[in-house]
């Protein structure tokens, strides 16, 4: 049960593929312009890296070393199709808006981060729990980036999540403000690297806070750090 | 009795950065007066909000980063990047178009990576780049000098049609851009990019009542203002003389060789060198010391970098005006070009010899 919560925490906050590992970034950045192509993708992402996860778990002994990330990286291009395929057939509108940014799941790091590190490592249990609690993680960042976005760049939230969700999803549709002008830089690819260094800034703002309670509940004496940055 | 050890250069003029922003700062007023005179007062009320904005951002940020907040205000550099940021923008855009400018300045490219200084980036040009790049109408809403405007706009109206988006007598900006004949005007730089693409050649566009002389109606007095003062600015010796000169030097050679190779589609020196910010561009902003070159070799090869992307920008690229990313594109060369000009250390060899 233990292993359970370490790899909870591990996935969603201390070692979040999003904000701490910095994998996967190139879809991180680029479909992040609305809250449902964020959904959308960060599925995908969940899906894909699951079924990677078991399956590099279950030929983990029968895979010879020496030609591991081959392997590895058919088993999660296969993977990559099926759900291209899956979602070709039943959210055919995200599927064109996600675009090239579903093949290229095959090379999100992230994916084959874990199958390497974890998966190939682990028993499969382990590995599941892992996959879902980091693909967890790296919706979430996606969905709160791009909800910043969407805010921003057009005022609404949920906007076009019947693509995705079919059509009761109308009604998620908020319009947090109507603006006139569209602030387009928050929609182009700078503003996702701009709000995703703040939610980096951010979380290492709140690590910091929670160092700071644990030490003085702790008691301990700070060590002053007089050489690099303590992150 | 201690001793202050201070690094180099040790021998220097005793001016402090509070003291070298405001003179450039007050170098920019033969500038303003022109561009209010002839296009109207707008300009002045974009200076009072991107001021206040800057210094309430300022402030903020420093008192967040648990800085002195008085000492960085008072060193001016907030007040010049929002006057440079004010000036460069049309000056009928609405208020918030300046408020969100000048806070991105100073917030995301200025603080964040560490205050006066540390930026890598011309706070001004990035702020305007962002506005350029996310709100094309309003930035792009240039009226034309008074003198050619059919309706008349008192200081009242600037007023009205920054605040309202409608001057007081109810007229839309995109009224007030229309001249006398009812025809929509734009900078000499639009226009003549919209006719150049419409297949007329240079000559043609150039007798359109926005072209004066050799450049256009009004820019030619505001840039020569600006000129002014930059020269008043390399006899202080607040700025080299290097940058300014590399940067006209090069859009002055490029665009007489491009006008002789290709005379009905490019136009000539004067006209670029008179046209758009050229001249604010090359004295006011391209010599910001922070995200500049430093070495003086490197001074020359960053202005003539700026120079050559003025000019292919404006001759052959998307946007009919080209400073803010060209100082951009430059400022990303600067740690490139510093690190190859970097001057010979006295008593040693030149790097050459030494192979």
């Amino acid at each position: 049960m233990s292993q359970f919560k370490e790899l909870t925490l591990q996935g969603l906050w201390k070692n979040n593929p999003g904000l701490v590992q910095l994998l996967g970034l190139c879809p991180l950045l680029a479909v992040t312009a609305t809250v449902t192509n964020a959904l959308g993708l960060g599925a995908a992402t969940l899906l894909v890296l699951l079924g990677s996860n078991i399956a590099v778990s279950l030929v983990r002994n029968h895979v010879a070393s020496e030609i591991r990330i081959p392997v590895f990286v058919l088993i999660i291009a296969s993977l990559v199709t099926a759900v291209q395929l899956l979602m070709n057939a039943y959210t055919y509108d995200l599927y064109l808006s996600l675009g090239i940014f579903i093949p290229l799941i095959v090379t999100n790091c992230a994916i084959i981060g874990r199958a390497e590190a974890f998966a190939s490592k682990n028993p499969v249990l382990p590995s599941a729990i892992d996959a879902i609690m980091m693909g967890l993680g790296f919706m979430l960042v996606l969905l709160v980036l791009g909800a910043m976005r969407e805010v921003l760049g057009q005022g609404t939230l949920f906007d076009g999540a019947d693509l995705l969700l079919g059509d009761w999803a109308k009604a998620l549709r908020v319009e947090v403000f109507h603006a006139d002008n569209h602030f387009l830089l928050a929609m182009l690819p700078p503003g996702a690297f701009l709000g995703m260094g703040l939610l980096i800034a951010l979380k290492n703002v709140i690590d910091n806070k929670l160092k700071q309670r644990q030490a003085v509940e702790k008691g301990s004496i700070a060590r002053a750090r007089v050489t690099g940055a303590a992150q | 009795m201690s001793f202050k050890i201070a690094s180099s250069p040790h021998q220097h003029n005793q001016r402090s950065t509070a003291h070298i922003m405001r003179l450039v700062a007050l170098a920019c007023l033969p500038g303003i007066a022109v561009q209010a005179v002839l296009f109207g007062y707008g300009v002045l009320i974009q200076l009072v909000l991107a001021i206040v904005t800057a210094w309430i951002s300022e402030a903020l940020v420093l008192k967040l980063r648990g800085k002195a907040v008085l000492p960085r205000l008072k060193d001016n550099s907030a007040l010049l990047t929002a006057v440079l940021l004010a000036i460069a923008i049309p000056p009928y855009a609405p208020w918030w178009i300046i408020v969100i400018g000048t806070a991105f300045a100073i917030i995301m490219v200025k603080q964040l990576y560490g205050g006066l200084g540390n930026n890598l980036f011309n706070p001004a040009m990035a702020a305007y780049v962002l506005l350029l790049v996310s709100f094309p109408l309003q930035m792009t809403q240039w009226l034309p000098p008074l003198s050619l405007q059919s309706v008349d706009l008192t200081p009242l109206d600037a007023v009205c049609s920054i605040f309202t988006h409608y001057s007081c007598s109810g007229f839309s900006l995109s009224q007030l851009q229309a001249s006398i004949d009812g025809i929509t005007m734009a900078t000499p730089l639009d226009t003549l990019r919209t006719d150049l693409g419409r297949g007329l050649t240079l000559d043609e566009s150039l007798n359109r009542p926005v072209f004066f002389a050799f450049a256009g109606t009004g820019w030619l007095w505001v840039n020569l203002a600006y000129l002014a003062g930059g020269l008043l600015l390399i006899q202080q010796k607040v700025i080299s003389w290097r940058i300014p000169l590399a940067v006209i030097g090069s859009l002055f050679v490029l665009s007489a060789i491009a006008t002789l190779a290709a005379p009905d589609t490019i136009a000539g020196p004067l006209f670029h060198l008179f046209s758009g910010g050229t001249m604010l561009a090359a004295f006011f902003i391209a010599t910001d010391p922070v995200s500049a070159s430093t070495t003086n070799k490197g001074r020359l090869v960053y202005g003539a970098l700026i120079g050559l992307l003025v000019f292919l920008i404006r001759n052959f690229g998307g946007y009919p005006d080209a400073y803010a990313f060209a100082v951009l594109l430059a400022n990303m060369a600067v740690p490139l070009i510093d690190y190859y000009t970097r001057p010979r250390t006295y008593g040693h060899r030149p790097r050459s010899e030494l192979k």
